[in-house]
Parts: C-alpha cells; structure tokens; sequence
C-alpha cells in the first residue's frame, strides 16, 4: 500500500511546491527591475551557501554543525527518496544510503529541538517551534518507510496500521518541507535563501569582497517617485533578499538601536517587508516585536505605502529613524540581507518625496545646502581650526602627496585637537601634504543617510570638481564617514581615489620609521571600533597596531572588532533622535567600563562626540592621533623624503 | 464659515542665508507659507514678482504646493504695482506675507505700502487665524516676550507673520522639482530708489552693553523676565478720534519724530 501512497504524496507535495515557487517569484517580480546575472548567478550559488555563507554560520559553532547535518541530510534524503519512492527504485544500496541521510538528517533535528527547548529571545516561536517536529517526523517517516527497501524488514511488515502511521509522517514531513518551503512555512528560507544567494544586489560581497557603499539613486527623470514608498518600489531582488530571512534574530539581537530600546527590530522590519510583499497584518509575528509597538495593529499591503505619515501603515516612521547605519545586523546576518539599503531606500522617500526628516533632520539637511556644512557655521571658516598652522593649501601647491581631507570635525571645538594632533604628525613624519581649504565641502555623509539624495549627490559632485583639479596620491582621513564616502560612494559619480583613514596612514608612517616616538604614559587602553572603519572597510587592524607601537596594549571589549557596538552617532541618529529607554552611548560606555581601562581610544569625530557625552565619572576619551602626537620626540627620525607625488588623479 | 475654504494667498519672495549668502526661500516667508497651508492645505495659492528661472523659489513648491505664480520682472523693478494690481482682481480674502526680505531693499513697508494701496487692513506679526464668521476673522497678533493679543479683523486683510509664526515645514526635493513655476507677464515699473541709490550691506546697530545691576539669582530671574516699561506711557480711552490723533501728533512732535 505504501509503494502507492507515498510517490502520490511525493508528488503531490512536489507539484504544489512548484506552483508555490512559481507563484512567490511572481510576487518578488512585482518590485522594480534589477540587473542580475542570471546563470552565472545560479552557477556561483553553491559555492556562496557552502562557503561564504557557512563563514557567518561558522560564528556559532553549534549552529553550523547542526545546519550542516539537518541540511545536507534533507537534501540527500529529498533527492533519495523521490528516487526510491517516488519512482519506485528498490534498490539496496540507495536503500541504505537513503537510511544514512535521514539518521544524518534526525541527529541535526535533534540538536534543532534541544535549541528550541530554552530559546533565546532573539528566536521567533510560532511556527519556528513546530519546525524541528517536522525535521524529526520527515526523518523517522522515512526512516521505517526505507528498512524495508534496505532489506532490513520483510516488505509487509506492520501490516496496513504501520503503513497509515507512515502515510501521515510523511504527509506531514512533505508538507512541512516541500510544499511549505514555497508556501510561506518556515522552510521558505531554504528555497527563497538560494535563490537570494543566487541573485544577491551586491554580488561582490561573496568570495571574501566587501561591499558597503550606498548605491546611488537616479535623479535624472523629474517625474518619478524616489525611493521606495511601497513594497514594489525595491527592486525584485531586494524582496527576494527579504524572503530569505530565517528569523534567528542574530541581528536583532546586536542592533544598538534595539538594544536601547528605540523602536527598531531588523528581524521584525524584514519581516514586516515580506507582509508587505503577501499583504497581511504582523499579528501573527512570533517574535520580538519593536519596542514600545504591540503587535496586531500595523499590516500593509504590495501597493499599499509603508509608512503612513499621518495613520498607522505597516512600519512607522521613528522605526526607521532609528537605524544608526552601524551594519551590526548585516554583518551577523547568516542569510546576507541588506537591512541597512531598505532602511536608507525608505528614508529617501520620506525626505526627498514627503519632507518628513523627524527633529533636527530639516534644519541639518537646509543648513548643508546652504552652507556645505550641517551646523550651519559661515563657510569661510572652515579653517579657522588651523590659522596659526600655515596648513599649505591645494590651491597654491596644486600637486601633493597626501591630501588631507578635514571633514566637518573643523567646525567642532573637540574635534579641532585631534585635526590639530594629526596635523603635528604629518609635520613631525615630513609628509607632502596639503588641504583643500575653503574648496572642501561637507562629504554628504549625513545627508544621504537621512535620505536626502539630492543633497548628497550635489555635495559629492562639487567635491569631485574640486578634486580634479589637483593632483595627489592619497586622500587620508581622520573621519570615518568621509573616509568611508569618499572611498566608496564618489565612484558611482565619478570620483575613484585611493583613500585611508589616518590610523592606517600612521600605520604606514611606523612602519617606514618617518616618526620618532615614544611611549604611550598612563593608564590601560581600550580600543572602540568606528563602524564605518571597522564593518565598513574592515580597518581592525592599523589603529591596534598604532596603538602597539607607543607601548600600548589594548585591553579589548567583549564587543569588538567586526562585533564592535556602534556608538549611536551613525547614519544621522544623533539628529533624528528617536527616545528609546536609554541612551546608546551609555551603553557603549559600559561596555568600555568592563574592561577597567582608563582611557578609550577612538578614530572618529562622531564616536568621540558620543562618548563624551557620557556623564562623568568615565574614561578619558582621546584619538589615536591624540595619542601619537602625545607621545611624539619631536627631532626628526632619519630624515627620508617623501616619495615624488605620482599622478593619480 | 470653515477655515480651509479661505482663499490665501502667500507672497514670496527669494531669501539669502545668513551666513553664506546663498539663495534660499525667506525665513519668514517660509513661515507664512506654512501658516497659510495649515489654513488653506493645498489650496494655497503663492505668489512672487521677480525671475520665473529663480531655482530657489522651488523651495517653496517643496512645501507641498502644484504651483506658483510669478509675475515676471527684472530685479530692479517695483514690486508693488504689479502686486497689488494682481491682488485686487484675485479674489484673495487673505494675503500673507513675510515682515522683512533677506534680499533686495529690504525696508520692510511692502505690506503697509501693499495694504494701503488695496485698502485693506493690515495685521502685523500673526500668530494664528482662530476662526472666521461672517466675513470677520479673529486671529492672534504676536507681541513681545510670548504674549498674543487677540484681534478681530474683517476679510479681506493683509498679515504680515514674523518669527513668532509657526516653524516653516520641509522643503522636499521632489515635489519641488516637479512643482511649476506658472510665469505671468505684468507691466513693469521702474523702481526710482533703485535708479538712483545704491545697495550697501548693512551694519549691524551697535548694541547698548547691558549693566546687571542684580545682586543675586531670583534678582536676574526677575529681570530677564520682567515686562518692559517705559514708564512714561499714556493710555487713551474713550476719546474722540480727534483728541486722539492730537495725543500722537504731540508725542511724535515732543520725541522729535515729527520736526
């Protein structure tokens, strides 16, 4: 009887998982169009799921070997087992190694269901919980149904009682992992996560390549909406990115913002995004929602607007506000969605189409229209810092080694002695070096990150004007975000220059023994990550090894490196300020404070900002150019002339 | 009567930011935009006289505005004539405008100078427009140090808003860049200050310095808070207009205003 049965249910499952799949993918081509390699992409996707996705699996040790052994033995036993029979192929050595795949596939659901015992808060339950049941029944189902293929029980054993029981083990397990893969179950993210691989919108970040620039906007026709106001506004493959999530809430439990309880889960806005891709309410979410937002009173539609300014829609505004930029979530996320793009593609929309950037966000984005900087400041002041410096200008040299981009730290008191120590650096090391001066203009950091586009592109395009007219090898840095912009977003409009944080710069002067220094003298050190150095252009390694050479030995937070927690300064929060219960900043503080060390050590204007604003008593805050100048014995080294300035420009 | 059936119109004019000079919409014509959408919405109608091509305007479109009108006149012209002629056969129950522009002469009189040749009243510093009846409004003026006084004015006046006027919204880019500027031919009038005098930048009025007599804390309190007083004022009530007028003539006279 069950030689009947089961290829009926096989195939019953199979078909509807392919009217399923065919159905989702339409859903997913509602959004807007997006170059993708097709083949070549599907060609690539094995190896990205086995390895660059394994690479942020392999962070949990747990996790990865229990995927590893669910997943490749469902796989193993999916494909046996339509082979022994669905088509009847009674044969006992695919028997056995059907046998083997589900003893792989039920140790893996074990591990699945001992994890889901005591979950952590970040898991979602629902459906979630049912899962590893359905692992264990697809397996065990199985399992008995194979023994007799293998020769192991006579063919009729357990009579027509066995073979119900059977029958409807793996009824469930087919549907669970069949046609539930395509149908919106938990296994959706197999099927939509493959496919998300295959035709991921930053293809670069597999094969170890990293790709973190927000992607242009295209301004050119007047008459389009801009950014992204319903679900099919993102591109198709963005929804499809969305689909792929699996709810582990490995990102929500790292977000800054979620932390300090802003109303802000990027578990829960990727899930809001594929209600919004089926339509629906987020009733039915089983896991944490956004703090200070119950559940059941938001839903959306396809065409229907995210945001609903005056009303309640599918997500509200201040969630989106909320996000810092950091990339925390991206970069623990073991499916490799893009929350921050989403973020950003809702925020244009709401401030290039509805002017509704919250507090601060207006009069910022006005004041870099109108002045090049956000706080307004004349701009002929904006080397004010350095007037008894005799900084030497582009203008009047017209061809340099170093160009030393300043940033909007010049009009802030504090961060005037980190430009004013890195500038005694450069000096002491007999660096090439000159500023653009007045030419130089806000990087247009804060103004896309609040959604403004236009101004950014504006800001970007002036600075690349400026730029070309001089000739120089290397821009340096000591703020992230302009380091990061210039770095990595200038391309798209046709700004390519070779540019390094000024960690890195030092790093590069130590080494070449242009700086005479002495020992760091005080207290122990921690080290705090600038998200925009570190997840951003995986810079972890300079500042430590600055820090090394002035004798100092970083004691490392819990939260460090790739881990690193954001400040709270990034992506315009500071402006937008979203209340949560506490300050994100505070908390980063106590993480500092765990370690004991006296001071931190920073390498950006907006996380020196934060941290200052912590209540004393803390930890000092210095920058590493701080520390270096601090330290420096100002007879020159072995005076060596700096390399001939190269035409790179 | 409802408010949001008021016909409004908003003068607008090209503003400078303070500190870069670079052109942008007027502060305070930005809060009279804004006070005129929240009584209008969308039906607010805005004008400018001056250069259709001026991008700046869009600022104003930016605002959540279809359209605006410009009646087109090269800068030296007088703003004034073609205004009012436009205002007189609008239709307007309303027309607000900033205090004082950021660019140009920027003397401050284009809403007495307007009122007077429309013959209309004219309310300085609105706050807020409560309600309309019968073709009377009551609005609140904004006086010094937060208080408001409140005024019932028949339709249709001319107000002028001020920085006690609600904070202007966003300007956002999109809707401005599709937003027209509806280019409108007027006879031109000569502007006789302009072909004669010539533009200076301003100085600013030396400050008198201020001597803080207060000893101690609540001493200063009451003084940053204390209402100012002349002293020496006078108030009139029940008089003829007559007596009236003679009261200010004398006061102008004995203050040397009037020689």
């Amino acid at each position: 009887m069950l030689n009947t049965i089961l290829p009926i249910l096989l195939f019953a499952a199979l078909a509807l998982a392919v009217l399923g799949a065919g159905k989702r993918f339409l859903m997913w081509r509602r959004g807007k169009p997006a170059k993708v390699d097709w083949l070549g992409g599907l060609l690539a996707m094995p190896r990205r799921y086995l390895v660059d996705l394994h690479h942020v699996v392999e962070r949990d040790k747990y996790m990865s070997k229990t995927h590893v052994a669910t997943a490749g033995g469902f796989v193993l036993a999916a494909v046996l087992a339509v082979i022994v029979h669905g088509f009847g192929l009674h044969n006992r050595i695919l028997g056995f190694a059907l046998l083997g795949a589900t003893v792989l596939m039920f140790v893996g659901a074990l591990f699945v269901a001992k994890r889901r015992r005591n979950p952590p808060a970040r898991l979602s339950k629902g459906p979630w919980n049912r899962l590893p049941k359905s692992l264990l029944m697809f397996s065990v189902s199985f399992f008995i149904a194979t023994l007799p293929v293998a020769g192991i029980l006579p063919h009729d054993f357990g009579g027509w009682i066995l073979a119900l029981i059977l029958a409807i083990g793996v009824a469930w397990g087919v549907s669970e992992m069949f046609f539930g893969m395509t149908w919106g179950g938990p296994m959706k993210h197999a099927f939509a996560g493959a496919l998300h691989l295959a035709w991921h919108r930053r293809a670069e970040r597999f094969g170890g390549g990293r790709s973190t620039g927000l992607k242009a906007l295209n301004l050119d026709d007047p008459n389009a909406s801009l950014g992204v106001e319903k679900p099919t506004d993102f591109t198709w493959n963005q929804l499809l990115g969305f689909d792929a999530c699996v709810q582990c809430g490995k990102c929500e439990a790292v977000c800054p913002a979620f932390a300090a309880g802003q109303p802000l889960n990027p578990k829960k806005l990727i899930q809001d995004m594929v209600i919004g891709l089926a339509g629906g309410t987020d009733a039915n979410f089983a896991g944490s929602p956004y703090p200070g937002i119950p559940l059941g009173e938001h839903g959306g539609g396809p065409h229907q607007p995210i945001v609903n300014l005056q009303g309640k829609a599918l997500v509200e505004a201040d969630t989106l506000w909320s996000c810092t930029t950091c990339r925390a979530c991206v970069e623990e996320c073991p499916m490799m969605i893009e929350h921050v793009d989403a973020i950003v593609d809702m925020r244009r929309h709401l401030t290039l189409e509805k002017g509704a950037t919250p507090n601060k966000g207006a009069e910022v984005l006005d004041n870099l229209i109108a002045t090049d900087n956000p706080g307004g400041f004349a701009p002929g002041g904006r080397l004010n810092w350095a007037a008894d410096l005799n900084l030497p200008l582009m203008s009047e040299k017209k061809q340099t080694d170093v160009l030393f981009w300043v940033g909007d730290g010049a009009f802030d008191m504090r961060n005037q002695r980190t430009l004013r120590a890195f500038v005694k650096v450069l000096k002491a090391a007999n660096v090439d070096f000159a500023v653009l001066g007045l030419e130089e203009r806000d990087s247009g950091d804060v103004a896309r990150r609040l959604g403004d586009e236009a101004t950014f592109q504006t800001l970007a395009k002036r600075n690349i004007a400026s730029l070309a007219q001089y000739r120089f090898n290397k821009i340096v840095s000591c703020d992230p975000h302009s380091f990061h912009v210039l770095k990595n977003e200038y391309g798209a409009l046709g700004g390519n220059y070779q540019v390094l944080h000024h960690s890195t710069y030092m790093e590069e002067l130590i080494a070449g023994q242009q700086l005479n220094l002495g020992q760091h003298k005080g207290g122990s050190v921690t080290y705090h990550d600038p998200c925009y150095l570190g997840r951003y252009n995986g810079e972890y390694e300079a500042p430590r090894n600055v820090l090394k050479a002035i004798g100092i030995e970083v004691k490392e937070m819990e939260r460090s490196g790739f881990r690193s927690r954001c400040c709270g300064g990034g992506g315009g929060a500071p402006i937008t300020d979203i209340p949560g219960k506490q300050r994100i900043p505070d908390m980063r503080m106590v993480d500092i404070k765990e370690t004991g060390a006296e001071l931190v050590a920073v390498g950006c204007p907006q996380c020196t900002a934060m941290l200052e604003g912590v209540v004393e008593p803390r930890p000092q805050i210095k920058d590493i150019a701080e520390l270096v100048a601090d330290v420096l014995i100002e007879a020159p080294a072995a005076t060596k002339q700096p390399a001939a300035a190269l035409e790179v420009n | 009567m409802p408010l949001n059936t008021l016909n409004i119109i908003t003068l607008v004019s090209v503003g400078a930011h303070p500190m870069s000079g670079r052109a942008r919409r007027a502060e305070q014509d930005a809060r009279a935009v804004e006070l005129g959408l929240r009584l209008a919405g969308e039906r607010l109608r805005i004008l400018h006289a001056g250069d259709p091509e001026e991008e700046a305007l869009r600022a104003y479109l930016g605002m959540g505005l279809a359209e605006m009108t410009v009646l087109q006149q090269p800068p030296q012209a007088d703003a004034l004539p073609a205004l009012s002629d436009y205002l007189r056969q609008a239709g307007a129950q309303l027309v607000l405008t900033g205090t004082q522009a950021e660019t140009g002469e920027g003397s401050g009189m284009l809403p007495y100078l307007l009122a007077e040749q429309l013959g209309w009243p004219l309310v300085v510093g609105l706050a807020e427009v409560e309600s309309v009846t019968d073709g009377v409004a009551q609005v609140l003026q904004a006086l010094p140090r937060g208080q408001r006084r409140r005024l019932q004015v028949r339709l249709p006046f001319l107000a002028s808003v001020d920085n006690a006027a609600p904070t202007a919204r966003q300007s956002a880019f999109g809707p401005a860049r599709r937003g027209q500027l509806q280019a409108q031919a007027v006879s031109v009038v000569e502007d006789v200050l302009f072909s004669e005098a010539q533009l200076q930048p301003a100085r600013p009025r030396p400050k008198r310095l201020k001597v803080i007599k207060a000893k101690t804390g609540a001493e200063r309190m009451k003084a940053a808070t204390a209402k100012a007083s002349g002293g020496g004022g006078q108030v009139l009530k029940d008089v003829s207009p007559e007596a009236g007028a003679e009261a200010i003539l004398k006061l102008l006279t004995d203050e040397g205003v009037l020689r």
